[in-house]
């Protein structure tokens, strides 16, 4: 981390893992996830369907993994210790990669971590990078997230 | 929100993807209750996406659409592109830099271009544009292609 020593708040505790955040993963939920981002196939809205095409009952969008994993998001942007200026906060870039696709009346448990805080003083900017790692009940790793925010004058 | 889809060229099937095939462009114009609305299905309720003065008073022209939701309509445009119910599990990973801002009641389109296929997955590069602007940039999607 390149923060500069004179005027950098105590260092971000980069690597911290956060207490693991379980998160329920209900019909609706699925539901009003899939009409608020437009997906029209029926296995995200339509338990018969979703059950035709061999799911054991509503089918979550890919990106609905912002919901299970944002949950434990929120921890590490507010985590005092991280020193986040929200009201200064842009998102800058998110990649998920998939296992499976999550159904209805699953439990997922997503682990947050702090992987890399970068200043870029040139333009100062500080870049948080956190970790999502989501697993379901049966150990299968469902979803990790790469969640980049940039602060804007916040060295 | 309207949801409308080029009907121009007849879309390729994924079977038939090569390095340079186009997917086909999803476009959509999200209203101005799009950010409300988002915000409750996700849960990120930060003000610039649901109060007005609030955003102004940051320096934004209004409410903004939230880069997630704009990521979503990239995600959907690529299970859309593979269609039929085991869509969802086609998409492997994605990935986005998100640019400038994007707002509501501006239409915002998604192109898709097939980069490399590669024993079966889909590389894809994926751009979103509103009034001009990029405001996904440096999409990189990898699909798994039905057999």
């Amino acid at each position: 981390m390149a923060t500069s020593a004179d005027t950098a708040p105590p260092a971000p505790p980069i690597g911290k893992a956060y207490p693991p955040l379980v998160y329920a993963v209900g019909r609706e939920k699925i539901r009003e996830f899939a009409r608020a981002t437009g997906e029209t196939n029926p296995v995200h809205l339509d338990v018969a369907a979703a059950r035709a095409a061999g799911n054991a009952d509503l089918v979550a969008p890919p990106m609905f993994a912002v919901v299970y994993a944002g949950e434990a998001l929120g921890a590490g942007l507010f985590d005092p210790e991280t020193g986040i200026d929200m009201d200064r906060l842009v998102h800058g870039a998110q990649a998920f990669t998939w296992g499976r696709p999550v159904v209805a009346g699953e439990e997922i448990t997503t682990v947050l971590s702090l992987d890399e805080v970068r200043h870029v003083a040139s333009v100062d900017l500080t870049h948080y990078v956190f970790g999502s790692r989501s697993t379901a009940e049966d150990g299968t790793v469902v979803s990790t997230g790469r969640w980049s925010n940039i602060v804007r004058g916040a060295a | 929100m309207s949801v409308e889809r080029d009907d121009a060229p007849a879309p390729v099937p994924p079977a038939a993807w090569e390095a340079g095939t186009d997917l086909p462009t999803v476009t959509v114009t999200p209203d101005r209750y799009v950010p409300v609305r988002y915000a409750g299905a996700s849960g990120d309720f930060n003000p610039i996406h649901v109060d007005d003065e609030f955003a102004r008073r940051v320096g934004l022209p209004g409410r903004i659409l939230h880069g997630l939701w704009t990521m979503a309509q990239v995600a959907r445009a690529q299970t859309e592109a593979i269609g039929g119910p085991d869509a969802p599990a086609a998409l492997r990973s994605l990935s986005v830099e998100f640019r400038g801002m994007a707002v509501p009641d501006e239409e915002i389109s998604v192109t898709s271009k097939v980069d490399r296929v590669e024993d079966g997955v889909a590389i894809v590069k994926v751009t979103a544009r509103q009034a001009g602007s990029r405001v996904v940039r440096n999409g990189r999607a990898e699909l798994r292609l039905p057999d």
